[in-house]
């Protein structure tokens, strides 16, 4: 549960708890997005693969974890 | 083996002499008609207005069968037709996955058209024989084989006693008597079922096509719906089609080095992109089963949970470690994908082959979800051997993994017992009750013919003979329209709901796979926006089907820059080189916008035909309940956070001191809601009324308003 006093970031429209130096690798291992082919878009910029480790997210983000269509 | 010792056994009951003449841009214009019961051939021509309309593949399948068939005609009437077509675009080797053949027959499952998409080679050389589909009514006395040989210009109906029934056996052995030497078994592919079709209603077809490298016979399955059970009321035994060989351009298309081009890049990508992305030629569609179990997408447990700790046991990881690696597994040449992998050398430990050296022909995705977590089995060498069975026996591994699943959930809740299994325990996890219950099925006996009559069957006989709870049973037994659920859950996804029960031939996911677009990515929150990914899909997939083509090069790799693109679901990219593809082939000069036109027809078409025969309206496209979310207090409280969740923020009821059932009652009640939201959204977008019947300005709109349709929805419209 997410407190008001906490900051926060919105990943796919969900509210999560921000962390100290928060990167997009560290938001796809909270929310458990395993899947590899992915386009994110961190405050509308999209995020390269090769940067996923140092991007830093800031507090307030909005995240986007696009999951391309694959199988099915 | 003594092939010719087999050979000799036959007897000759029709030869047919053809010209076999030159394919034009795509077609021969021409279908292969043969009755078993008179033993007759004869040629059709194929009119402008059928390749305007209904373009080839499936749309010629559904054209045909309408024809051929009455509204009441049932699977197993004679008159009831098997028809294979492979479509324009089926048969080229310079862009990937261009060689399937579209199966259209009455489904015993449905009692609707079903419709598979299969590789192999048997469609692309029905082409090169000189046919645009072949089309087989009747029923033979006795079992029988069709040999379609291209090279002679003839087509045989002969009785074939003595082969083998098994289609292991049986595509290896029809393979080596009709190749002339082993260089020319290349040239030969065949069709067959199993010994499993005979006694059940989820019977399969195996197309085959012989690697080379491996101086191996291989087959893909024509899975769905039950048209290998259709196959064997018939007496087929097989078909066979034999070719002098393949060159660069059979089809004769209009513009060869466009095809080229595309074929070029696309090749690239999977190059540069296939080991960062899906890992298709490692693995093939089995990557999927560690992602569906992160997600709560792969089913467990008759599609209670969506996730299980043992998943680890039967992950891709484990699986690539069977599958030989660095040869190309491609079941049409040039497809650079290259997915169906294969587990060599395996010695099954049970059934008539226990002991033997066999080839196991995947398991992909949906075998080892549905033979394995969804069964509660999480055991590598089991799914094999049930894969194996399935293939071999000639049954549908989807149906199979969803019907036993379902038996067995019956049995934990006491619905059958000991008495009614022979004495199986039916436990989720029992491997040795899912094996006993396959050689069961090939040998025609015991509980096994039961739960070979599908789901829906088996809930007829339960409520009816063991005073089951029929509610309780329409709630997790997991079919549509009668065909079983394949495995994905849907519970958190309502447009992957609609994806399922808004089918035309029951829930399969080969007409919208929307989970990630609608559950995780949230980019279609809105009624309209799922009813627009309801039409625009689905109608895209269709166009596969009526192509020859296969679904994943479309999306199982995408170009670097996809993401950049307007919309990245539609991977853009490779939607241009389709229609390059399909121009360049035929000559024409479609774009985007006309593909899905195209698929439009087809697909109105083939829900009218569904309503011709007594279906096709609302009723029919209800889900069961266990689909769209909890049934049984143990399933709400696996995922109780969730659900309370949901409760007091989406529904806006606060779930603190309401009771268990009431809980699951407010759940039920809102999540049944939405679904009626979306039917109505989505028949208006597809331009249906609220009964989920075509308009007749509809049909007009799209250029479908064939007399016959337009009499058929007129009885429906008021
Ligand atoms: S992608 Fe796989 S299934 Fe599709 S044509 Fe290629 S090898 Fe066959």
């Amino acid at each position: 549960m997410v407190t008001s006093k906490k900051a926060t970031i919105t990943v796919n429209g969900r509210i999560i708890e921000w962390e100290d130096g928060m990167t997009v690798k560290r938001v796809l291992e909270v929310m458990n997005y395993t899947f590899r082919m992915l386009v994110i878009k961190v405050d509308d910029r999209i995020v390269k693969k090769d940067d996923y480790a140092s991007f830093p997210i800031p507090t307030g983000a909005d995240v986007k974890v696009i999951h391309m269509v694959a199988g099915g | 083996m003594d092939v010719q010792g087999l050979k000799s056994r036959h007897t000759l009951l029709k030869e047919y002499a053809y010209t076999r003449g030159d394919i034009d841009r795509g077609y021969n214009n021409r279908t292969l008609y043969v009755n078993l019961s008179e033993n007759s051939v004869a040629e059709k021509p194929v009119s402008e207005e059928m390749k305007e309309k209904f373009i080839g593949g499936k749309g010629f399948g559904l054209r045909l069968l309408w024809d051929g068939t009455k509204p009441n005609t049932k699977w197993d009437d004679p008159e009831n037709e098997i028809i294979i077509s492979p479509g324009p675009v089926a048969g080229i080797t310079q862009y990937s996955g261009c060689g399937k053949s579209l199966v259209v027959s009455i489904s015993p499952l449905t009692d609707l058209v079903i419709d598979c998409n299969v590789g192999g080679y048997f469609g692309p050389y029905l082409k090169f024989s000189g046919f645009d589909a072949l089309e087989i009514q009747g029923k033979a006395a006795r079992d029988v084989i069709l040999v379609i040989d291209g090279t002679k210009g003839t087509v045989c109906i002969e009785e074939a006693p003595e082969e083998a029934q098994d289609s292991h056996i049986l595509a290896e052995q029809l393979t080596e008597m009709y190749a002339d030497d082993e260089t020319d078994k290349r040239n030969v592919s065949v069709v067959s079922a199993g010994s499993a079709a005979n006694f059940t209603r989820i019977g399969m077809l195996n197309f085959s096509w012989y690697d080379a490298k491996r101086k191996k016979v291989r087959i893909k399955q024509a899975g769905r719906g039950g048209i290998g059970t259709v196959f064997r009321d018939k007496n087929i035994k097989a078909l066979v089609v034999k070719i002098e060989g393949i060159a660069s351009n059979l089809n004769h298309v209009a513009d060869l080095p466009a095809i080229q081009e595309r074929g070029r890049r696309f090749a690239r990508e999977m190059k540069e992109l296939d080991h960062l992305q899906a890992h298709m030629k490692e693995v093939g569609t089995a990557h999927l089963m560690e992602i569906m179990n992160d997600y709560d997408l792969l089913p467990v447990h008759n599609f209670k949970y969506g996730a299980h700790d043992d998943t680890v046991k039967i992950d891709s990881h484990h699986l690539k470690k069977r599958f030989t690696q660095g040869i190309p597994d491609g079941c049409w040449v040039g497809c650079m994908m290259s997915c169906c992998k294969i587990a060599e050398d395996f010695k099954p430990r049970t059934g008539p082959y226990a002991g033997q050296v066999v080839d196991v022909e995947g398991p992909e995705y949906e075998t080892a979800a549905g033979v394995g977590a969804n069964c509660g089995i999480f055991d590598v060498d089991v799914l094999l051997e049930l894969n194996f069975y399935c293939d071999t026996y000639g049954i549908d591994t989807i149906s199979f993994g969803t019907g036993i699943a379902f038996a067995m959930e019956c049995y934990e809740n006491g619905i059958i017992d000991d008495e009614i299994t022979g004495g199986i325990q039916l436990n989720f996890g029992n491997a040795e009750a899912s094996l006993e219950l396959i050689h069961q099925m090939a040998r025609g006996e015991g509980f096994g013919v039961t739960v070979g009559q599908g789901v829906r069957q088996m809930k007829r006989i339960f409520a009816l003979e063991y005073d089951a709870n029929a509610q309780f049973l329409q709630d997790i037994g997991m079919e549509n329209k009668g065909l079983e659920y394949s495995q994905y859950v849907s519970k958190e996804s309502l447009a992957q709901q609609g994806g399922y029960a808004m089918t035309n031939k029951g829930p399969q996911h080969d007409e919208a796979w929307l989970i990630f677009m609608d559950m995780v990515n949230k980019q279609i929150p809105t009624f309209e926006d799922k009813a627009e990914a309801l039409h625009y899909f689905p109608m895209f997939r269709t166009w596969f089907g009526l192509m020859g083509l296969c679904k994943l090069p479309w999306n199982d790799v995408e170009p670097e820059d996809n993401a950049e693109q307007d919309e990245p679901a539609k991977v853009p990219e490779h939607v241009d080189n389709y229609v390059t593809v399909y121009n360049s082939v035929t000559g024409k000069n479609i774009d985007k916008r006309e593909l899905i036109r195209q698929s439009e027809r087809v697909y109105n078409f083939q829900r009218v035909f569904n309503l011709r025969r007594g279906y096709g309206r609302r009723e029919h496209d209800a889900q069961p309940y266990r689909a769209a979310g909890p049934v049984t207090m143990e399933e709400y409280e696996s995922r109780l956070e969730r659900y309370d969740q949901q409760m007091k923020e989406i529904i806006g009821v606060d779930p603190e001191g309401k009771t268990p059932e009431e809980k699951l009652a407010i759940t039920r009640e809102y999540r049944e809601g939405l679904y009626e939201k979306l039917l109505d959204a989505v028949y208006k977008r597809r331009g249906w009324s609220r009964d989920g019947i075509p308009t007749i300005e509809h049909l007009q709109s799209i250029g479908m308003d064939l007399p016959e349709l337009i009499d058929t929805v007129k009885l429906y419209l008021g």
